[in-house]
């Protein structure tokens, strides 16, 4: 039985839409932008600040010369009004990623930094094939041969000592592996020391032909220098960060004290001071006529002083890890390297991962303070570019497009961390 | 790939060190090309162009020297220096000249042991003003705000001349000349000093050069040369005596345009003993008889160096100045070639 009464409703109501000021722009701006006085305030004050400044820069980008051959042909293009004379770069851009490098020689340092993206790719990402690495590990040499040419047998036969260490680590392994991991680090040493320079040159004068045109390390210059300084500094610093962070930590007191001695002695030491060192101090060492090129003793010191700060960064993942995952190690009856390659560094390192990079970014962007010892790296050529009478008295062109270089490389590798921050996440806090 | 360049330059290393250091001269005969000590980038002395070519007053001195040792101007290495390294650079013997604006002084000639080859440049410290400070001489620049470049010796130059003349002044420190130009252009300072031939440089690239002047007073001796090592009396004869070969040639009128002509042998014996038609003096420091020649083909004499590259038709316009020849009322006077 139905009864009807009369206050209570036996019709539902439509459904009303939400009120205005709770849907699409308006709620976002309510809730982001003006959601109290004081940040009603900030709104407006950021907003007014934004427009000043694009009142400011606006013109000078919008009023931009791109073809021009000289400042005074923009300052009259441009006829008084502010603008950018971005005629600089168009005139000069190869000059500023590749320093005097010979133009017809272009593909060389383009092939150089294709390869090196092949090369990169096995150990950035798990889905490429991991046969790759084996292209890794022959890359330094093949990128060396194409940047500076020459002969081909130097390379090859500095190669050949990876193969030399891994033949003296593979005969002895089966007597002591203490003894083989040893002998897999003199004896590729002693290679490069004794044998391989002097077979080098004896066969690249028996056969002439084989190379290419060498290219001194004088034309390097631009971004190109700052990425052979940066990207060599970044793959040897690594693995020389995680054996002085090792060693830091070991329990035989002569290597910790080294160890201990030469990071300390690096992070107290301004860079500037060790570039000088490799530039002027090294001369007077080196007997007279030695011809020590500059970019390596550069590339040595940059690698060492960014060593020194990652095995810190290493350091402080391995003291997160808890002492059971040493322990647990140790009751599984790993040996020491067992131990570091299964258990404590692939922890340690996902741990250390925004530190890392953060080394890695800092040390690329210290490769600008090579222009104090007179390399020309994009900072020195800018300043190069401005000595010609065509373009003196030009300025912010050029910074602009050096730091939007540098910005491209260092925010790439700031999201690569953060991509392998996320895949690597495995627990769930 | 960095190992193998180790390998390499350590072996050679070796080797270098067990051979005694030969002549300059000789090092550079073998090596086939002039290591040459530049600025990083001194407008009108020394750039790069857009395609890497370096040019510029200081640079053509090195290129002079390359044609009459090695017979061609283009066999030159340029090595960017630093105000920092070009010493070092120098008495390393990684660069066989320094040709890089640099004042011949007397501790550096004596106490860094390095040889002056004469002077390609007389310079002086000058200052340059906005027409709108109404100022006509350095006199009045009492209580002003002056853009100095820090660690040079116009800064010391600077504090005399205002203490000399019981003045004071604000100094505003700054780094480079390019940063000095923003700095005075926005107004950061009255007055910008450094060497006479930076400022007209500096002014050239003004949008409004007519709104400034440079004042006439000079307050130091900057007397700019190719510098080499001490101890290879033969290299810095060279070195000097190209320089000289150019700066004469301007005295007799010897020009690229006429130089072929003139070398067919003229009546004039010192011109023929300039160009190799007669005697032999390149033989005397190990050269042959046409060094003169080439050194002077390879840019002209030393006033057509001095017009293209910083002279009164090009942006910075520089006068000649002191830098005229002896007969023209300036400093400039080569001893005789016999």
């Amino acid at each position: 039985m139905t009864r009807t009464i009369a206050y209570v409703r036996n019709q539902m109501q439509g459904q009303e839409p939400p009120p205005v000021s709770q849907i699409g722009a308006i709620r976002w701006m309510h809730e982001n932008l003006f959601s109290g006085p004081l940040n009603s305030i900030l709104t407006i004050l950021s907003v007014l600040c934004v427009g000043w400044i694009a009142q400011h820069i606006g013109p000078w980008f919008l009023n931009a010369v791109w073809n021009a051959d000289s400042l005074a042909e923009c300052r009259q293009i441009l006829q008084g009004e502010t603008g950018a004379c971005f005629g600089v770069i168009k005139d000069r851009w190869h000059q500023l990623l590749y320093g005097f490098y010979p133009q017809d020689s272009y593909w060389r340092p383009n092939l150089a930094a294709a390869l090196l993206l092949v090369a990169l790719a096995p150990l950035l990402f798990p889905d490429v094939p991991r046969k790759l690495i084996w292209f890794s590990l022959l890359y330094p040499a093949v990128g060396f041969f194409l940047l500076w040419g020459g002969s081909i047998w130097p390379p090859l036969v500095a190669l050949a000592g990876l193969a030399v260490g891994f033949a003296a680590y593979a005969a002895l392994i089966k007597t002591s592996s203490l003894a083989a991991t040893i002998a897999a680090i003199i004896v590729p040493i002693l290679w490069w020391l004794f044998v391989s320079g002097p077979l080098g040159d004896a066969l690249a004068q028996a056969t002439p032909g084989l190379g290419l045109r060498s290219i001194g390390s004088d034309e390097f210059g631009g971004f190109m220098l700052s990425i052979i300084i940066g990207v060599t500094g970044i793959a040897l610093s690594l693995p020389l960060g995680i054996l002085l962070a090792l060693g830091r930590k070991s329990d035989l007191l002569l290597v910790k004290v080294i160890c201990v001695g030469f990071i300390e002695f690096i992070r107290g030491v301004p860079l500037i001071t060790l570039l000088f060192t490799a530039s002027l101090l090294l001369n007077y060492f080196l007997p007279p006529g030695s011809n020590f090129d500059i970019i390596l003793r550069v590339i040595i010191m940059v690698t060492l002083f960014a060593a020194a700060y990652m095995a810190e960064v290493i350091r402080g993942g391995l003291a997160a890890l808890p002492r059971g995952q040493y322990e647990a190690a140790d009751a599984l009856g790993l040996d020491y390297w067992k131990a570091q390659q299964l258990i404590i560094m692939p922890q340690a390192l996902k741990i250390s991962i925004p530190g890392i990079v953060g080394t890695f970014i800092g040390l690329f962007k210290d490769t600008t303070l090579v222009v104090f010892i007179g390399l020309l790296d994009p900072i020195g050529l800018s300043s190069a570019i401005r000595a010609d009478t065509d373009w003196n008295g030009i300025y912010w062109e050029l910074f602009l497009f050096i730091g939007a270089l540098f910005f491209i490389f260092c925010f790439s590798m700031s999201r690569y961390s953060m991509y392998l921050e996320k895949k690597l996440k495995t627990d769930h806090r | 790939m960095k190992k193998s360049v180790f390998l390499g330059t350590l072996s050679l290393a070796a080797l270098a060190g067990g051979l005694a250091s030969a002549a300059t001269l000789d090092d550079v005969k073998a090596r086939g090309v002039l290591n040459c000590g530049v600025s990083t980038g001194v407008n009108g002395f020394s750039a790069p162009d857009a395609s890497g070519e370096w040019q510029g007053f200081d640079v053509a001195v090195c290129r002079a020297v390359a044609a009459a040792v090695l017979a061609d101007p283009k066999k030159v290495k340029f090595v960017s220096t630093t105000g920092q390294t070009r010493f070092t650079a120098l008495a390393s013997g990684e660069i066989d000249i320094l040709s890089r604006n640099s004042t011949w002084t007397f501790s550096r000639d004596v106490d860094l042991k390095f040889t002056f080859a004469g002077v390609n440049y007389y310079d002086g410290q000058g200052f340059m003003v906005s027409k709108a400070l109404g100022v006509s001489s350095a006199k009045e620049l009492d209580g002003a705000t002056v853009c100095i470049q820090t660690g040079t010796t116009t800064e010391l130059n600077l504090a005399d001349y205002f203490k000399s003349n019981n003045m004071s002044y604000e100094p505003v420190p700054i780094e480079t000349n390019a940063e000095a130009q923003q700095q005075y252009l926005a107004g950061a300072c009255d007055v910008y000093t450094t060497d006479a031939s930076g400022l007209a440089a500096t002014r050239a690239t003004f949008a409004d050069p007519e709104n400034h002047i440079v004042l006439p007073e000079i307050i130091s001796k900057e007397p700019l040369g190719p510098m080499v090592r001490h101890g290879d009396d033969q290299w810095s004869d060279i070195v000097m005596w190209t320089l000289n070969a150019l700066i004469a040639a301007e005295e007799y009128g010897v020009t690229s345009a006429n130089i072929e002509e003139l070398a067919k042998g003229t009546n004039n014996p010192e011109i023929n003993r300039l160009l190799g038609t007669e005697g032999d003096l390149g033989a005397m420091f190990g050269l042959d008889k046409e060094w003169g020649k080439r050194a002077i083909q390879a840019g002209g004499n030393y006033g057509e160096i001095f017009a293209a590259n910083i002279g009164e038709s090009t942006p910075i316009g520089i006068a000649r100045g002191l830098n005229a020849q002896w007969t023209q009322g300036g400093l400039l006077y080569s001893p005789p070639f016999r």
